[in-house]
């Protein structure tokens, strides 16, 4: 039973005590605990039941590679499902419950599962798939969806706050364990900025538990000294609890720092992401040891060997009272010895090595560990808690001998943390002596120029030993401050002396000769629920590559990557496969080194801040009017002003009838607006549009149609002749930003020695457009300037002070009524818009929205972009060849419109649509014509671009492109209605123009 | 409300760093050849700058933007005059000279933390920036500018229609509690 010790613990203050509930039951631990350890402390062994058969499961590992004890951490906007008790810090009222179980953690009902082991065997997921067709959906979904799967989906909003940080710096070190630390000086030394990331909330990783000497000092007391050494150089930079989630391309980094986990409620960040851009970066990311496979090798109280060591010296906590140990190498005597001196029993050494000697055998033995050798476990008793192991010879040939004991160390050697140095290619050799992947110096994750960015230190690079790691270590700083732009320093490498180690024995399942009862209780992958005989029945199945073993198996896809069960398996599928390791291979190393919160990438963008919202100068003015937002792009625009007790189409009707009856006022701000000027600003024009744009006189206005270099419509607006050698090109309100960029790529790309200069002037200037009979009466009692007939005609423009405000005033029209638009600074936009309500007033000025817009645009046939366009639309579909310049020789598209296609006489052509009963036909709705295509769908002839209820007219109207529509006047087609019925809405051919088609109203 | 206001209109915000709004700012778009820029700035008495430089004589101010681009900061009235002045110097030359005071809106950042409000917005390099240099760049997901008046203060700029993110934005990255300790 595990407990706590008494004396030890050097991670944890027992003067500070702390609260905390586990399913509810009140529990205690102290500061310095983890959640895992506090839980051991308590005597609470099972910490959660497996996905799959729902077994009971304790704690395995001390840190980031735990399988088994996930939690679901917290209550309402702080719950968090999924989250390893090994690396959650305990703090004063922390809630946790179990995951994975119904009704209780004691009591599962899932674990019928585990009975019905051998009908869930490897790729059972997929066979269901297959046979019989029905069972998918009627009985496999529903039962796997209800028995299978981890924490709950939290149900409120994140309550915490999140942010990213960019950081830069020449050497960036992953790891803050000896190894690490020992590179960080290196590189600091070298003269290289670097930043130390070090996801625990300790400096020094194992080697203050593991023991030793460095520089003839115990190994806390050197980190200790090291730190502070680093602490205060001006050119290190050090964050504990700041894991390196991901190496990417050009040295681009993700550090993830749990800024305020153990204090919620705080109001700091919660998670904080950094994103770090490094010249060189060294992952010092240690090793994890490997479980050995044994049948029962994942009841409670079988843990990892250093685990058990990091519990007792770390947080005081004996998993056990008679741990028995099972090895395969020398490390795991270290947890005997300190199991020893913590008073603890150890009844054996189960060593599969047939001759046990060097240093630590002595010492074992010495302290009075009975030695086992050439032996394995062939079983364990217990199903809640280990009540001992059955150890017979290593063949498991023997009969078994029992041993009573309630926890099991195990060790089957070591993996380096080779997942940082993979994410962006690094390559692995096999180390057949050490049983481990490592990585290749000779083939580094390549940058830009072709040269290696990430080096390894210490265990990460396969150095086991304290002298090796340091001297390793010391070596990659070195390395990298000199890559990085330093220099290599001269300085010593901390020593530790050289240790003896025995070479471990590959047994990659225990005993080697198990038969299948056995096998189907080799645990690989715990929290997959993946056993040795799912892996050898993959095999068997014809699944030869890792990847897709993997895959078909589920070994290592679950929340912790595969992190204890990869190399495990993948030496056990290379047995069944009979094939060496390294033709195996490994599966792909992929970022995030273990799972960060959705909070953390999202960083501040939530709330206020999850996306810009652009505004205009009015936008207050809008909003307190009563706005009906729209987004258009990032903007929000007014949809209409709607009143109380009106519905939204109720204003909107409103709007159009007193615009065309009165006078309307409309926020056009958002439209762009881009300079061009220079010597051949007029050619270069006449290239982006259709027509001719050069010869437009000074103080005139002409509309225009931009195509791109494919002939497609790509954006229209009214285009203003300033000066000589200037005009103001107005785009849409989406278009400012890409027709700016669109002009600049022809001039910097192609045309660059053209003397032509844009500058987007869309911001500069609030733009309000008055529209109506009214209008010339609304600008009249603004005052300032002449705005009659004879000095402002239609299509021109002029500047003056408009009720005291610098104005320029374009006569242009988009309503089809008299229409001004009124440009001034944007910061008098909202004094001019007052202004304009104010003198409109008397003449019953009311604002319009987009839609109202929209729909008065509509009844004049004017075509929108993005309605009548879709990015394949030409002008001449639009019947706009009276746009086309018959005269210049070249504009971008113009080739392009005369490839078959473009000028075929069968393209969907732009008509207007009235439908013979007056209703209105629904958006995107399609003509249909006779007979029906290959796919058995009715055969298309057209579909309606635009279609409103028009006010004006007062029924439905509409445009749309139909093949050979404008040769088809009068002649009636079906539109398809989308409520499923079938039916189809008849509407007549007509022109595009509803109103006023003489254009008497807009040029008086 | 006859006076040109700015976006936020004396907005602020006080966290580890003090965050506000620096009202109505001069802005006068310059493009031209190097040469041209060269006689603009003489025209305005300043110092033509490096890339990514800024050069000042008191409140008037010359930043880098591209290598045929550069921006003038003044006062907000001055803008139009200095306008038609840099225009005289080099007419006849290709140019362009916009003015563009209402199409931004300047904010501060003050206070000894105030690089590290910086720090969560940009990813541009900020160890070593100094006054006397610009940078344009991305704050989180629009588009900015900044530099610095003194070895405490940032400015930082951006479209008007964004300003209320960009001053939300400034804002949250100062909350109190949120320091970096670098």
């Amino acid at each position: 039973m595990s407990h706590r010790l008494d004396g030890k613990g050097r991670l944890i203050d027992r003067s500070k005590k702390l609260r905390f509930t586990f399913n509810g039951k009140a529990m205690t631990g102290y500061a310095g605990d983890t959640l895992a350890s506090a839980l051991l402390g308590s005597g609470q062994s099972v910490m959660g039941r497996s996905f799959k058969y729902h077994r009971p499961r304790g704690v395995v590992a001390s840190g980031v590679e735990e399988p088994n004890a996930l939690m679901n951490l917290g209550e309402g906007g702080r719950f968090e499902p999924n989250q390893r008790a090994t690396t959650t810090p305990l703090f004063d009222g922390l809630t946790a419950t179990s995951q994975n179980h119904w009704p209780s953690l004691e009591f599962d009902i899932g674990a019928v599962n585990d009975l019905a082991a051998r009908f869930l065997p490897a790729g059972f997921y997929y066979k269901t798939f297959m046979f019989p067709r029905f069972a998918w959906k009627h009985l496999f979904e529903p039962f796997i969806r209800q028995s299978a799967g981890l924490g709950q989906v939290p149900k409120e909003p994140d309550a915490d706050r999140y942010e990213h940080v960019y950081h830069h710096t020449d050497v960036l070190v992953i790891g803050g364990g000896v190894a690490g630390l020992a590179a960080a000086r290196a590189a600091a030394a070298g003269g290289a900025k670097v930043m130390v990331l070090e996801q625990t909330a300790h400096w020094g990783g194992r080697a203050p538990v593991d023991g030793g000497q460095i520089d003839g000092l115990d190994p806390e007391t050197w980190v200790n000294n090291a730190v502070q050494e680093l602490e205060t150089a001006e050119n290190v930079t050090l964050r504990l609890g700041t894991m390196g989630a991901g190496v990417y391309d050009h040295g681009y980094v993700l550090g993830y720092e749990r800024v305020a986990d153990a204090t919620p409620g705080d109001d700091r960040p919660r998670h904080r992401l950094w994103r770090i851009r490094a010249k060189q970066i060294v992952t010092a990311t240690g090793a994890i040891e490997r479980p050995l496979s044994f049948p029962g090798n994942d009841v409670p109280g079988v843990m990892l060997a250093s685990a058990v060591r990091d519990y007792v010296v770390n947080w005081g906590v004996a998993p056990g009272r008679r741990t028995v140990i099972v090895t395969n190498n020398d490390d795991a005597y270290l947890t005997a010895l300190a199991l020893k001196e913590a008073k603890l029993e150890v009844p054996a050494i189960i060593d599969v090595r047939a001759t046990l000697v060097g240093p630590l055998a002595d010492r074992a033995r010495k302290a009075g560990i009975k030695l086992m050798h050439g032996k394995a476990v062939v079983g364990v008793k217990g199903k809640k808690q280990v009540t001992g192991v059955m150890v017979a010879d290593l063949d498991g040939k023997s009969t078994p001998d029992a041993i009573e004991c309630d926890a099991v160390a195990m060790s089957g050697g070591w993996s380096p943390v080779v997942h940082l140095w993979s994410h962006c290619g690094g390559k692995l050799n096999w180390d057949d002596a050490e049983a481990m992947f490592k990585p290749d110096p000779a083939r580094p994750p390549l940058g830009a120029d072709g040269q290696g960015f990430v080096l390894t230190a210490g265990n990460a690079s396969g150095a086991m030993g304290l002298a090796e790691a340091l001297a390793d270590g010391h070596e990659a700083g070195r390395q990298a401050a000199k890559a990085a732009g330093g220099t290599l320093t001269r300085k010593a490498a901390p020593k530790a002396p050289e240790t003896e180690r025995q070479p471990l024995k590959q047994v990659w399942i225990m005993p080697t000769s198990a038969g299948p009862d056995k096998r189907m209780k080799m645990w690989l992958d715990y929290q997959n629920d993946v056993k040795v005989s799912d892996v050898q029945l993959a095999a068997r199945e014809g699944y030869a590559s890792v990847e897709h073993t993997k895959r078909y198996t589920t070994l290592g896809m679950a929340t912790d990557q595969g992190k204890l069960s990869n190399i495990n398996g993948l030496a056990v599928l290379s047995d069944a496969l009979g094939q060496a390791i390294p033709q195996t291979g490994t599966t792909t190393f992929r970022p995030p080194y273990t799972p960060i919160s959705m909070g953390a990438i999202a960083g501040e963008a939530r709330g206020e801040l999850f996306q810009p919202i652009r505004r205009t100068p009015m936008h207050s003015a809008h909003d307190a009017a009563g706005a009906v937002w729209e987004p258009v792009g990032h903007w929000r625009r007014p949809f209409c002003f709607a009143r109380t007790g009106e519905t939204d189409m109720e204003a909107v009707n409103r709007e159009i009838v007193n615009t065309r009856d009165n006078v309307g006022m409309l926020d056009a701000s958002t439209l762009g607006k881009i300079l061009v000027t220079g010597p051949d600003a007029g050619k270069f024009l006449d290239m982006l549009y259709t027509n001719v744009m050069s010869s437009l006189p000074v103080g005139k206005c002409r509309y225009g149609l931009m195509c791109t270099e494919n002939g497609f419509v790509t954006d229209d607006g009214v285009v203003a002749r300033i000066g000589e050698q200037t005009w103001l090109c107005h785009t849409t309100t989406g278009g400012a930003d890409r027709i700016h960029g669109h002009m600049e790529d022809w001039l910097q790309c192609e045309w660059w020695d053209w003397k032509v200069y844009t500058a987007n002037l869309t911001e500069q200037y609030a733009q309000v457009a008055v529209a109506g009979p009214k209008a010339r009466k609304v600008l009249e009692a603004l005052g300032g300037m002449d705005v009659s007939k004879e000095a402002m005609p239609f299509m021109t423009w002029a500047d003056g002070t408009l009720a005291g405000i610098p104005a320029r005033v374009y006569r242009i029209s988009f309503t089809g009524e008299l229409s001004y638009e009124i440009a001034v600074p944007a910061n008098r936009g909202a004094e001019l818009w007052a202004k304009v309500a104010e003198a409109g007033a008397a003449h019953g000025i009311q604002p319009y929205g987009t839609e109202a817009m929209h729909i008065m645009r509509a009844e004049k046939g004017f075509v929108m972009i993005g309605d009548e366009t879709d990015g394949t639309v030409i002008p001449q579909d639009l019947n706009m060849g009276w746009i086309i310049s018959k005269k210049k020789t070249d504009y971008l598209g113009k080739r392009a419109q005369e490839r078959s296609h473009m000028a075929s006489p069968d393209r969907w052509r732009l008509v207007g649509l009235e439908t013979l009963d007056g209703s209105v036909i629904p958006d995107g709705a399609y003509a249909v014509g006779e007979g029906f295509n290959a796919n058995g769908q009715r055969n298309m002839i057209g579909r309606v671009t635009s279609t409103y209820y028009s006010p004006t007219i007062r029924k439905g109207i509409a445009m749309g492109l139909i093949q050979h529509g404008p040769d088809r006047m009068g002649e009636v087609v079906d539109f398809a209605t989308l409520d499923g019925t079938g039916t189809v809405i008849k509407a007549k051919i007509v022109e595009t123009c509803f109103y006023d088609k003489e254009g008497a109203k807009a040029d008086v | 409300m006859s006076d040109a206001v700015s976006v936020l209109n004396g907005a602020a915000f006080d966290g580890f760093a003090q965050v506000s709004d620096t009202g109505p700012r001069g802005m006068i778009t310059l493009r031209g050849a190097p040469e041209v820029l060269a006689k603009m700035a003489k025209a305005l008495g300043l110092a033509v700058p490096e890339t990514l430089g800024l050069t000042s004589k008191g409140d008037l101010s010359l930043a880098w933007m591209s290598p045929d681009e550069a921006m003038v900061l003044c006062d907000y009235a001055d803008a139009p005059g200095l306008a038609e002045k840099v225009q005289g110097a080099v007419k006849g030359d290709h140019a362009l000279v916009a003015v563009v005071s209402d199409a931004r809106a300047v904010f501060r950042v003050k206070g000894d933390k105030a690089d590290q409000v910086l720090r969560k917005l940009t990813p541009a390099p900020l160890d070593g920036f100094a006054p006397g240099q610009v940078r344009r760049t991305r704050l989180a997901q629009v588009a900015g500018a900044f530099w610095m008046t003194d070895a405490q203060t940032f400015e930082i700029m951006c479209f008007r229609s964004q300003a209320q993110y960009v001053f939300d934005l400034l804002s949250n990255a100062a909350r109190p509690g949120s320091e970096l300790d670098l």
